[in-house]
């Protein structure tokens, strides 16, 4: 299959920046232009001659039983191809990211509302959709499962999944459970020694990852039985893990390219329509490609969990924890996905940044009939933060503290213990950080003789005049770990080739790296540049043919391909500098590379590298590995289970219409702490885009689901912040080395989303002094409580 | 499926009485959405974008005459003075993008419950006409009998909308919208005010709170009557708070509101008396500090 006729691949290859564009410099972006001006090629713009389009019909009942499907008059629709149930699957059924619980199309029963029942292709797609439309389904309607109570009491509700279909641990609809005690655990004697003790219950709603690139792929077949798939996707690799069983394929003939990618935010960590499409290529022969609809993108990915979680903290007068006791209830929906690592983060971050005696933890993922829920920006930690966040301020009003110094008074700093018993071995600025935040200028107060109603809640909806605003602040800090804990070992992979092109050293960077979005590409170019001394520097489009790169996700690309980069980049500049010592019988000891020479600090440039290259290249590969984590015992949760810890601390400004309950968020401060800024404007844009993704969780985003039926599948109804929605982010940022990390880095991108959501809601309690247990706040909530 | 584009307003009704169960699309804001959901499978679409006249607008002083696809980002460039309340309205239709191609006919078209247009036109007094068409003649349909039902208007099958007629304001008109982020949302509910000192009514329209757009009648009866009997046309004396209060509590008694994914039943029936108290007390106070510097 010759890769010409296939459009949309082009994106990412050519960044020509000078070497000032090396590490700790901000060049653009080579997408950046491209997606702003509409130009850039996302994966559902791929074209391909004589293609067919696929699609899935859909559950539209949250549990039931299948008595038959009927494909007789779908086959009968002229330019239909293909009509598949998971009788035509040629392998394994099941696929999973950690447990192979999925059906790749329904078998009998459907779990959840929107479930892939079966397939079609077809030569338009709306020929297809109506094709589907055709497929009779005889279902027998089951009560879904879908309260923690429901779940929990599988004797009355039922089962999801069947005991003895689990593929895990799994029982009684608990897909995963940690727990944890440190130090004397959570006892009547332990609650004894505390002055004060607050409890609370906090719920957080179900968050979308709302990238706005649908779900979409091109499916071709090979000449030699593979199948090459062009796909957005987070993890090349993992997908042709779970393709190939399903495929009944070995799985160098599944090899998949990534095609450019709309926004990720862990929705794109499971499979989508890779599997479906393969299945429909194989079938037919023909490339097949798929794009979701909006709705059924909706359906068609994983969301945040929502979570339920009992906090109680116990302090003595003068504001030091004695305990902290939790119990965190995770929606993990019908299928596994990335929930055990959900709950692992979770359970083992779910305290906060801070130093407590004595801890109880016991964290669980549900398995039920609502859409099933995965990998979301930070996930686990983010649910958690609310809650002791939430817990901090509210036992700083009990103490008659301030909300900051009492929260510095408990902070963690490097050498301090987790609740797991691993030892914090990198700077951790936890209470400088909020110190920083709240030394920050304020925004000046609103300014009621020159009113702009784009400034107050509602904006333009001109529902406020000055009436009923009310102004409030508040402050939080997370903490997230980086990379994949509790014994993975999530390395990367990447291939650096040195050559001379056009008579320049030209650097050339093969990884299977998924750029989604947070600007690895250039970080890339940057780290060549560095480190070879070279001005020219082309990424390669990533795909299989080179390692896995792991997840782009846990805020881990930098830190572990770009990793992996940099190894590659120094064997390359070593076995350089060896060729030049060998020929030219250089003695030196301080020979590096720069300026596309290979220079001595004492004695100048010694030869150009084009010279001494000529017309051979240089071309190896090298895997990063992080250090070595280990599994968290399943009672106590103790272990060394993750690579890296990242914090970041938040001041949010609000002004709250109180009669209406409508909130405009003023200012949103972010001061983190990234061990080593590789592109500093880079960095901010994260750290920005993290905060703007917390703030949605906390005013607006909720997928709804009555009944197991999700109620909002569009952007109509799930809403998303604007830019009146977003206020000006000023970020500071910290550079304390990590000295485990290449180039002291710290993962980036989900430690604003962990800790920005709770300072937002402490900033409306600040504002009208409600309680608000359950997020994402909604106008409703702050009005109950008053005359109407 | 069909696509049809007359050239003129004759062909377009003709092209509509051929094929009644033609799809018109303007703007397509609304329509194009729902043909991506699969709302609607038309056999046949009626593009109007050809018909230029559609999108023009005249003011004979008393009354303008607004044609059916006037975006709305010229209702806010060009007719804020004759229009206030329905440029106000404009002014909260989704972004700029909608706002350049989206117009009244189409919100009339649509006649969703939670179209911003229709508290500001109800607001705008009983005179308010839509200018229907067919090729067995033009009605004028007062605002009032133009909606029938969830998304269903009094529109015939072989009906185009032309034109609405909306009096120039007389007096001040506000419009506020609830909505849970700060733009490009649509309404949890909404509300549309406007003194009409000539003839000494005021005019409501509640959006988003009933199976229909609706005026809120009895609120509106007891302002006039205090309006009147307290001479407070002609004192523009401040209306206290008890008038204030009543007003919002008997807006509030008007609504039919229901519980659903944008918002409850209970917060919509509170967020329209606060709306109303407060777009009450804005038009008043302009209004008295006319009379003021009046007199
Ligand atoms: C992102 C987005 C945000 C939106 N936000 C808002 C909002 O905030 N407030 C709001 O009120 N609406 C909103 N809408 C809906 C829509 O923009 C409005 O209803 C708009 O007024 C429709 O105008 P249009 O010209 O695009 O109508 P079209 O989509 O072209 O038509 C709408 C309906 O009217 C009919 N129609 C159109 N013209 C005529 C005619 N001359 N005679 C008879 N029937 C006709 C059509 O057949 C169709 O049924 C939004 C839509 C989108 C996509």
């Amino acid at each position: 299959m010759s890769a010409r006729t296939i459009q949309g691949q082009k994106n990412l290859q050519n960044i020509n920046q000078a070497s000032k564009d090396g590490i700790g410099g901000s060049p653009l972006r080579p997408d950046g232009n491209l997606k702003v001006k509409g130009e850039f090629a996302y994966s559902s713009d791929m074209w391909h001659e004589d293609m067919l389009w696929g699609t899935a019909l859909r559950s539209p009942h949250p549990r039931a039983t299948i008595l038959s499907v009927d494909i007789s008059e779908a086959l009968k629709v002229p330019g239909v191809y293909a009509v598949l149930t998971h009788q035509d699957i040629p392998g394994s059924k099941y696929y999973g990211l950690e447990i192979q619980d999925q059906p790749a199309l329904a078998i009998d029963k459907v779990r959840y509302h929107g479930e892939a029942i079966a397939l079609v292709a077809a030569d338009h797609p709306e020929t297809a959709r109506r094709a589907v439309k055709k497929i009779k389904v005889e279902y027998e309607v089951l009560t879904p499962i879908v309260t923690e109570e429901q779940c929990l009491d599988p004797g009355t509700y039922g089962y999801v999944h069947e005991p003895h279909e689990y593929k895990s641990h799994a029982y009684g609809n608990i897909c995963h459970e940690q727990r944890l005690v440190s130090g004397l655990g959570v006892t009547d004697e332990v609650r004894a020694l505390a002055d004060v003790i607050v409890s609370g219950d906090y719920e957080v709603g179900m968050q979308d990852q709302a990238f706005l690139g649908p779900e979409s792929g091109l499916a071709v077949p090979a000449e030699d039985g593979g199948i090459d798939l062009y796909v957005a996707t987070q993890w090349l690799h993992v997908d042709r893990e779970q393709m190939a069983p399903v495929l009944d394929l070995p799985e160098e003939k599944v090899r998949l390219t990534l095609a450019g990618v709309g926004g990720a935010f862990g929705g794109r960590e499971d499979i989508s329509m890779q599997i479906h499409a393969c299945l429909l290529a194989q079938h037919t022969g023909k490339p097949v490609k798929i794009v979701y609809a909006r709705d059924e993108s909706f359906y068609g990915h994983v969301h945040r969990h929502p979570a339920r979680m009992h906090y109680e903290h116990g302090a003595t007068r003068d504001g030091k924890l004695v305990f902290a006791d939790c119990r965190i209830v995770l929606d993990g929906g019908a299928y596994a996905s990335a929930s055990p690592a959900v709950v692992g983060n979770a359970a083992s971050l779910g305290h906060g940044p801070y130093v407590i005696p004595n801890v109880k933890m016991h964290a669980i993922a549900l398995y039920s009939n609502n859409p099933s829920c995965g990998a979301m920006r930070g996930f686990g930690a983010v649910q958690a933060a609310f809650g002791y966040e939430s817990q901090m301020d509210k036992l700083a009003a009990e103490l008659g503290l301030d909300p900051v110094e009492l929260r510095q008074l408990n902070t963690m700093s490097e050498g301090d213990y987790m609740p797991t018993g691993q030892q914090i071995d990198s700077p951790a600025p936890v209470a400088d950080l909020l110190r920083r935040a709240k030394e920050m200028p304020l925004p000046p107060p609103l300014d009621t003789a020159h009113l702009d109603v784009r400034q107050l809640p509602g904006a333009l909806s001109n529902t406020s005049h000055g009436e009923g605003i009310v102004r409030g602040v508040g402050y939080s800090v997370g903490i997230k770990n980086v990379g994949f804990s509790e014994g993975f070992d999530d390395y990367s992979t990447a291939r650096v080739r040195l050559e001379v092109i056009g008579g320049e050293p030209v650097a050339m960077v093969h990884t299977a790296m998924a750029e989604v979005g947070q600007g690895g590409v250039t970080v890339h170019a940057q780290i060549a540049r560095t480190e070879l001394g070279v001005e020219q520097v082309t990424i390669h489009p990533a795909n299989t043919e080179v390692g896995s790169a792991g997840s782009t996700s846990a805020s881990r690309q930098t830190y572990m391909t770009g990793g992996a980069v940099k190894l590659a980049a120094e064997a390359v500049k070593r076995a350089l500098i060896e060729k030049g010592r060998r020929r030219y019988g250089w003695t030196h000891d301080d020979i590096t590379l720069a300026g596309g020479k290979v220079v001595s600090a004492r004695s100048g440039a010694l030869v150009s590298m084009v010279d001494l290259l000529g017309d051979e290249a240089i071309d190896l590969t090298r895997e990063h590995h992080h250090r070595p984590t280990v599994p968290f015992d399943k009672e106590t949760g103790q272990g060394f289970g993750h690579v890296q810890y990242t914090f970041c601390a938040n001041r949010a400004v609000v002004d709250v219409d109180v009669e209406l309950g409508l909130v405009k968020v003023v200012e949103l401060t972010a001061v983190q702490d990234v061990g080593k800024a590789l592109n500093p404007l880079s960095v901010v844009g994260q750290i920005q885009g993290g905060c703007t993704q917390a703030l949605g969780l906390a005013v607006m985003e909720e997928i709804i689901v009555r009944d197991g039926k999700v109620r909002n599948a569009s952007f109509t109804d799930y809403l998303i912040p604007t830019i009146l929605d977003t206020p000006p982010i000023p970020v500071e940022i910290l550079e304390l080395p990590d000295p485990h990390a290449p180039y002291g880095l710290r993962g980036v991108g989900e430690a604003p989303t962990v800790s920005a959501t709770p300072s937002i809601v402490a900033a409306i309690r600040n504002a009208t002094g409600l309680a608000l247990n359950r997020i994402p706040v909604r106008p409703e909530h702050l009005t109950t409580e008053l005359p109407g | 499926m069909e696509f049809l584009r007359p050239a003129t307003w004759d062909e377009a009704l003709a092209a509509k009485a051929e094929y009644p169960t033609a799809l018109p699309i303007a703007g397509g804001t609304d329509v194009m959405v729902e043909m991506n959901f699969d709302v609607h499978r038309p056999s046949a679409i009626l593009d109007l974008n050809r018909i230029t006249e559609l999108t023009q607008w005249s003011n004979d002083g008393g009354v303008v005459r607004l044609g059916a696809s006037v975006p709305y980002a010229r209702i806010i460039d060009e007719l804020s003075g004759p229009l206030p309340g329905l440029a106000l309205a404009a002014h909260t239709v989704g972004s700029p993008q909608i706002r350049n191609r989206g117009g009244v006919g189409g919100n009339l078209g649509a006649a969703s419950p939670a179209g911003d247009s229709h508290p500001a036109l109800l607001a705008a007094g009983r005179d308010v006409f839509v200018e229907a068409a067919s090729v067995r003649g033009t009605r004028l349909i007062p605002i009032d009998d133009f909606y029938v039902g969830v998304k269903r208007n009094s529109l015939a099958a072989d009906e185009l909308i032309r034109a609405v007629h909306i009096p120039v304001a007389d007096g001040p008109q506000q419009f506020s919208k609830i909505g849970t982020r700060n733009a490009m949302v649509i309404a949890v509910c909404a509300f549309g005010f406007a003194l009409h000192p000539k003839d000494g009514t005021v005019g409501t329209g509640i959006g988003s709170a009933a199976p229909t757009p609706r005026r809120a009648v009895e609120a509106e009866e007891y302002l006039r009557g205090v309006l009147a009997e307290r001479g407070l046309w002609e004192s523009g004396d401040l209306l206290g708070t008890e008038v204030i209060q009543r007003f919002g509590e008997l807006v509030k008694a008007a609504a039919s509101p229901i519980d659903d994914v944008r918002g409850t039943a209970d917060y919509r029936r509170h967020a329209l008396a606060v709306m109303a108290r407060r777009t009450l007390t804005w038009t008043w106070n302009d209004y008295s500090k006319q009379i003021r510097s009046a007199a």
